[in-house]
């Protein structure tokens, strides 16, 4: 009984860590409406900040305690940095644009930490007059864990009459339930999206701070916590401080008990609660419907075929790409590939989100399930190349099938939060099944049928899948089911009413966009011989929107731009010191020139130039 | 002349408040019937019940000698029933014959036709509709780009595209100019003239339902008060009672008459 007592009381500990860097992300969320993926770095910062001021400080009570707030402060000031110079220059940027800012963010911040604090792990030292255990029960409890437990409950109300008794608090509230009908009524909006992202960095921080007792302090702290933190988020409701506290003791209790009956299903529970959760409330325990929904966005133009001009163009690039083999290095054919490939992933998933409206987080699920189930019937069915291509993608459809039939009963952000538990719950089963996917170690042997084992040869058969692909989708884009997909995202009430089965539509879009994904990954699978877990990972999925978003949502060519440019950029920065650095740098320029992304860039360019020479 | 709809002892309430009661109508062909009432009448509860959006709770309406209850919306459309919407819905990242397109793919059931070009389909068929709601010269234009009221005439063109025996519209004129108002109307009279459609609309502006409507239904409370032609509804004192709280409108345009 103690023990289990014991075990209840370290999850409630670990809910109020959670509980503060998620209501800080659930904050800047409900008033800004930003996916902030560069909360885990302000918690991860945070706690190094915190670190440093603790060493200097060591041994006093006090000192720890104004250390933990100093940090916090600080990690608050860089959040008003960041929003002051980046964010508030893209806040009319499409929907989730933000988000490849954020992302750049990370990358930064992670090269930053790293010249700073280097890169070995580094363990505080206990909370002074904490760092006992007491016996509660037989069961020996540390002193800090029952002083974090307090904390939690103590900022929720804090942040509780912060909301209710400020008027800072009321328009808060405010802007979160309608953020146009707040600014109609002459409230300054930037200022409050100022404060609000200082309050949200400031939560991230202390939560960072608060670990430095209990977990050493590591360059992994940012990716590790931001997913359980979007987690939380979501199934307490986007914008619910207080829905973000249940979620968070749920979650960890939860946690806490779980891992003693099947030890490794810890990193797979929380997105399996988030997608019950959705299943049965589609906006979380306290989420309202609308509160998912940002500014109302221009309409896109009307699609138009490609002018002679640039088929010509096109066609010329298509031709250049198909000879090149032959006059360049083998390695630069890999790469070329790697780019195909990508190109690929990045314009399915446009088809998605662009055509679809459907915003996807996860989209490498299906990219991984095509390169696993061509690997898979290579190693256990004894396919060949070609006859396992084709199963790949087969593989993809089905788990899209299954997943997407949850998903498209959702919208906006819960869609795409839903689409991230499917992926981790597909890369936790993907992870843990050593016998069967290998694990970690993944498969290897994937190798091309020995006629197309050459480079140059295997080059060819990305390029036959991977341009079929790209055509296949931007033709389905023109087709009437394309149209419609995109009318069913311009207004599903007129779809309706012109007697369109718009969920049965949408789950079809979205099973052809996983299947094309499918595609992508088995192509990818061959050229790289084997597979690993991380192909359906977070961070795949993440290149996936940041190539979709930064080359430009509303445009065809989008994808294409946006997949060439990430992929040959990284390419070169990888080999440089400080790689993550740069490329964020890259990123963030990218952002704050085209906040319409390199297409719509693009197009302002070129209508520049010829509005020059008039 | 036969009835293409039937509603029958319609009735609706949520919670406590019976919004639709007792609801019984026909609908003749070729009849352009108008459904009036004070806010909170029950008419657009009425019409949601009509096109599928709500269910009722008890009483049947048929078109056609069809049952319509317990169809979703997108069932009801193929049945034969166009709408249009008080708030306009269109698809605003198109072109205005795109919108009408759309309708036509749907009603020839090749949405999920993957290869063919969806701005090829229909072509001809479009422009007839949009001719017919005199807004063919603006057919290549972005939606996005309309003013509010050839929004409501594409809207119209695009109920009108899978032929439907009945026409629904809801506050078609809501939010226009009264000068655009009538005009709209009169086109809507027009083509129930041609015959084909017959139309139930709602409406808060009087000019509108007695210039245009061959009969008028009142709706106070849920419950249907009178039924008339224009001047019986003007002179009906029951009418004047709930609707205008005893005003002296009605009698002052009747007077004009």
């Amino acid at each position: 009984m103690g023990f289990y007592f014991a075990q209840l009381l370290t999850g409630l500990a670990n809910a109020s860590s959670l509980f503060l860097i998620a209501s800080g992300l659930s904050i800047i969320f409900g008033v800004t409406r930003i996916v902030n993926f560069a909360h885990g770095s302000f918690y991860m910062v945070g706690a190094y900040i915190a670190y440093t001021l603790v060493s200097l400080w060591s041994g006093s009570i006090f000192g720890f305690w104004v250390s933990v707030l100093l940090a916090a402060m600080v990690v608050g000031m860089i959040g008003l940095v960041i929003e002051l110079t980046i964010l508030r220059r893209i806040y009319h940027a499409p929907e989730l644009f933000q988000l490849v800012a954020t992302f750049g963010v990370v990358l930064i911040f992670q090269d930053a930490t790293l010249a700073i604090w280097g890169a070995e792990d580094l363990l505080g030292p206990r909370a002074p007059g904490l760092n006992s255990a007491v016996r509660i029960m037989g069961e020996p409890i540390p002193e800090y864990d029952l002083a974090l437990i307090a904390i939690g409950p103590v900022v929720l109300l804090a942040i509780w009459l912060l909301f209710h008794k400020t008027r800072w608090g009321v328009l808060v509230r405010a802007a979160t339930q309608d953020r146009e009908m707040v600014g109609a009524l002459g409230v300054n909006q930037a200022w409050l999206f100022s404060a609000a992202f200082v309050l949200g960095s400031f939560l991230a921080g202390l939560g960072g701070a608060l670990q430095i007792p209990r977990e050493a302090v590591s360059l992994q702290m940012d990716l590790s916590i931001i997913g359980e933190a979007f987690v939380v988020v979501v199934i307490g409701g986007m914008g619910s401080v207080s829905g973000a506290f249940v979620a968070a003791v749920l979650i960890s209790v939860l946690n806490a008990f779980a891992i003693l009956i099947f030890p490794q299903i810890s990193i797979v529970l929380p997105f399996v609660i988030m997608a019950i959760v959705l299943i049965f409330r589609p906006h979380g325990l306290f989420g309202k419907p609308g509160s998912e929904k940002g500014a109302p966005e221009e309409p896109d133009q009307p699609l138009a075929l490609m002018d002679q001009k640039s088929a010509m163009v096109l066609m010329a690039a298509l031709l250049v790409l198909a000879i090149s083999p032959v006059f360049t290095a083998d390695f630069t054919t890999v790469l070329m590939v790697d780019v195909m490939v990508a190109t690929l992933f990045a314009v399915s998933l446009h088809f998605m989100m662009g055509v679809g409206g459907m915003v996807s987080f996860g989209h490498a699920a299906y990219f991984g399930v095509g390169a696993y189930g061509a690997a898979m019937a290579v190693k256990f069915l004894g396919f060949g190349m070609i006859p396992a291509m084709i199963f790949g993608p087969v593989c993809a459809v089905l788990a899209a099938l299954f997943f997407g039939w949850f998903c498209v009963r959702l919208s906006g952000v819960y869609l795409a939060m839903l689409t991230l538990a499917a992926a981790q719950i597909l890369w936790g089963v993907t992870f843990q099944w050593q016998e069967f996917t290998g694990g970690d170690d993944g498969i290897l042997g994937v190798w091309p049928a020995k006629w197309a084992s050459a480079d140059k040869v295997y080059f060819y058969i990305a390029f036959v899948f991977c341009i079929g692909g790209i055509w296949a989708l931007r033709r389905a884009a023109f087709s009437p089911f394309g149209y419609i997909l995109r009318g069913i995202r311009d207004s599903q009430t007129r779809a309706e009413a012109i007697g369109i089965d718009t969920r049965f539509h949408q789950w079809m879009g979205f099973v052809l966009a996983g299947g094309f994904a499918g595609l992508a990954g088995v192509v990818f699978a061959f050229s790289k011989g084997s597979v690993f877990p991380d192909t359906l990972g977070i961070a795949l999925s993440i290149d996936g929107l940041i190539m979709v978003l930064l080359g430009g949502i509303h445009a065809l060519a989008g994808p294409i731009l946006g997949a060439g440019a990430f992929v040959l950029i990284e390419d070169w920065v990888t080999r440089l010191d400080y790689w993550r650095f740069i490329f964020g740098a890259i990123i963030l320029i990218v952002v704050l020139l085209a906040p319409d992304g390199i297409a719509g860039g693009i197009q302002r360019l070129l209508r520049g130039l010829k509005g020059g020479r008039a | 002349m036969t009835n293409v709809l039937e509603v029958r002892n319609l009735s609706k309430s949520f919670g406590g408040v019976q919004a639709v009661k007792d609801v019984h109508f026909d609908l003749k062909e070729g009849e352009f019937l108008a459904l009036i009432g004070p806010n909170g009448a029950g008419k657009t509860t009425c019409f949601n019940m009509l096109n599928g959006y709500l269910k009722p709770n008890a009483g049947s309406v048929s078109l056609r000698g069809q049952a319509l209850i317990g169809h979703p919306p997108r069932k009801i459309w193929r049945m034969g029933v166009g709408r249009t919407f008080q708030i306009t819905a269109t698809f605003l990242s198109m072109t205005v014959v795109e919108n009408v397109q759309m309708a036509l793919i749907s009603h020839h059931r090749r949405v999920y036709d993957l290869f063919s070009r969806a701005t090829r389909l229909y072509v001809d068929e479009a422009m007839a509709l949009l001719e017919l709601v005199s807004m063919q010269d603006q057919a290549g234009r972005a939606c996005s780009e309309l003013a509010y009221g050839d929004l409501k005439r594409l809207e119209l063109a695009i109920a009108l595209a899978h032929e439907p025996a009945l026409l629904l519209m809801d506050e078609p004129t809501a939010g226009m100019a009264p000068s655009e108002r009538l005009a709209l109307m009169a086109l809507t009279a027009e083509i129930v003239a041609k015959g084909g459609v017959s139309v139930v609309f709602t409406e808060h502006d009087m000019d509108v339902v007695f210039a245009h409507a061959h009969r008028i239904l009142v709706l106070n409370r849920g419950e249907l008060i009178a039924e008339g032609t224009g001047s019986e509804i003007r002179t009906n004192p029951l009418v004047q009672e709930v609707y205008l709280g005893g005003g002296s409108v009605f009698e002052a345009e009747s007077a004009h008459a």
